[in-house]
């Protein structure tokens, strides 16, 4: 049996009269670090969703940790406990202080008693190097503040793996490498990891393969250090100039 | 910023551009219509505290028997909690919390994804959104009140009117505040619930640690001012024979022949009232605008 943690095969998800992702097929090794790249709307953001069925595929197959991601309710939620995600815009809770935001969900979804909870939040907080904000509140941070701090508030969910859609496009240059280095640190400590992300010098260090993705199709992917010194593809030649230019 | 610009003695005037003193300046902002109302107000109460006559329009739309010591127990402060101003507040109020406790589920069933659900309470909205007030109350009171105590073996008589008209108002008002619920829910960041379910919560968990704290803050001021509004609708129950204070003023105007001193004194009433509670709905909004997250 592979230790394939995230095996996606033939997805298709339709959007009205649009084919955002078109037979996609992956497979992402346990404690790996998968990075998408392609133009807007090629449907990055898609593939990431369907993993977490924040989107429901139109057809194809995906199976997360061993679990078959259905419609089925129970099979969401399990697998939902288990995948972190991120969000461009970070989606922090403004109502609830950085350390209610870490707590919530451990203590609605989980159950985890409120001293646990805490202690668990700290714990996360000071992973990504902000524990003394614990009482403030989201609007009260930074840009790159608050990207660390939802970091956080997945991780505090003891996930298996971790999902990032553009985590620095939000972000000022100078707040971008204080995210960047956090995810690092993830992708060192083992966690399986999928991200939608340009960031080149993220990709070659951590990334064990990458994707490039065109018009809901995978066009090319291999290692990073093959993928951007000799693209084989003329469409992923052109996309890296751009990006690189 | 220079030293001119900070300094708050030295104001000039957004009318006529010209550097006008600190008293001219505060003088344009002093709010005149609530000074000649206030000034109406001690005005009655003046009148209520030294003419006999006037006090005693005032206990009668009040609700207010005077004591009397051979029947202790109808008689006095007491009588304020049953009649006028009591059964007034009393409606208001209940009628108000069942029209949120109605207008939150409706509310939560517009933006829900079953369409059964969304259609039902569609209708509902439509429906009450579309028939006057006046109409649903009567409606209400003669002829569901009667159609449910048959179904339920009871006699109508087991139904008062006032509980008949809290009823009716909570129905009809919980048409609007649901749609003030749906407005709040739906001002809500679609990342805010697309973090929660990715999170592991469930929908319904979601939108009660998530979305509806942050939904209700923002439609506080409009849940007050509809408070506001059944306070002054409430006088529709003297319809009914229910005896809050319009009603006790229309029987003691048609009585006494006294038409300008009663209605002067309940529209006093109302307005003490409303104006009362709609300075504080302005104090909460300032307060939830100061603290904004
Ligand atoms: N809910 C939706 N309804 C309709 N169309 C959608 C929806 N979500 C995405 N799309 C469309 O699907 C296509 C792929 O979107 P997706 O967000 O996956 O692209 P992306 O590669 O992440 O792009 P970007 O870099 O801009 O984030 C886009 O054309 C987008 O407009
Ligand atoms: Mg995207």
């Amino acid at each position: 049996m592979s230790d394939d943690i995230i095996i996606i095969e033939h997805l298709v998800k339709q959007f009205k009269n649009l084919r955002a992702v078109d037979d996609v097929s992956l497979r992402v090794g346990r404690g790996k670090v998968l990075v998408i790249i392609g133009p807007s709307g090629s449907g990055k953001s898609t593939v990431l969703r369907c993993i977490n069925h924040l989107e429901t595929p139109t057809s194809g197959l995906i199976m997360v940790d061993g679990i078959h991601v259905d419609a089925k309710a129970s099979h969401i939620n399990a697998v939902r406990a288990e995948v972190g995600m991120v969000f461009q815009q970070f989606n922090l809770f403004p109502h609830l202080t950085v350390l209610d935001n870490v707590c919530i969900a451990q203590r609605v979804v989980r159950g985890r008693p409120a001293e646990e909870c805490r202690r668990v939040a700290l714990t996360q907080l000071e992973r990504v190097g902000i524990p003394e904000k614990a009482s403030a509140y989201p609007s009260q941070l930074s840009g790159g503040q608050q990207q660390r701090v939802a970091i956080a508030r997945a991780l505090a969910m003891n996930p298996k793996i971790m999902l990032f859609d553009e985590p620095t496009s939000a972000l000022d240059p100078e707040m971008i490498k204080e995210v960047l280095d956090v995810m690092q640190d993830l992708a060192r400590s083992g966690m399986t990891m999928v991200c939608v992300t340009h960031e080149m010098g993220f990709a070659r260090n951590a990334a064990d393969e990458i994707v490039f993705m065109d018009k809901g199709k995978i066009v090319e992917q291999g290692d990073p250090e093959t993928f951007y010194t000799n693209p084989r593809e003329e469409r992923t030649r052109a996309f890296l100039s751009q990006i690189l230019h | 910023m220079s030293n001119f610009q900070k300094n708050p003695e030295v104001v000039i005037s957004p009318a006529s551009g010209a550097i006008v003193s600190p008293i001219a300046s505060r003088l344009e902002k002093v709010q005149w219509w609530l000074l000649a109302v206030i000034l109406a107000g001690l005005l009655a109460l003046y009148f209520i505290l030294t003419d006999e006559q006037m006090t005693r329009v005032f206990f009668a739309v009040a609700g207010y028997v005077p004591f009397d010591p051979t029947q202790p127990g109808t008689t006095g402060a007491i009588t304020l909690l049953t009649r006028g101003i009591g059964i007034t507040l009393r409606t208001a109020l209940s009628a108000y919390l069942l029209a949120v406790t109605i207008g939150l589920l409706v509310g939560l069933a517009r933006v829900s994804s079953n369409p059964i659900i969304n259609n039902l309470a569609s209708l509902y909205v439509e429906i009450i959104r579309g028939v006057p007030i006046l109409v649903l109350l009567l409606y209400i009171a003669f002829v569901v009140v009667p159609i449910v105590a048959d179904a339920l073996g009871l006699s109508t008589r087991d139904f008062p009117n006032e509980v008949r008209v809290i009823v009716g108002l909570g129905i009809a008002y919980g048409a609007f505040e649901s749609e003030i619920f749906r407005a709040g829910i739906q001002s809500i960041e679609r990342g805010q619930m697309e973090a929660a379910r990715a999170l592991g919560m469930n929908y319904f968990q979601a939108m009660r640690h998530i979305i509806l704290p942050q939904a209700i803050r923002r439609v506080l001021p409009a849940l007050g001012n509809d408070f506001i509004a059944m306070l002054k609708d409430s006088s529709l129950v003297s319809v009914l024979g229910v005896s809050d204070i319009t009603q006790l003023a229309k029987l003691y105007a048609s009585s006494t022949f006294l038409f300008f001193q009663t209605y002067s004194l309940l529209g006093l009433i109302y307005l003490t009232l409303t104006i009362t509670l709609s300075r504080g709905v302005r104090w909460l909004e300032m307060r939830l605008s100061q603290d904004r997250r």
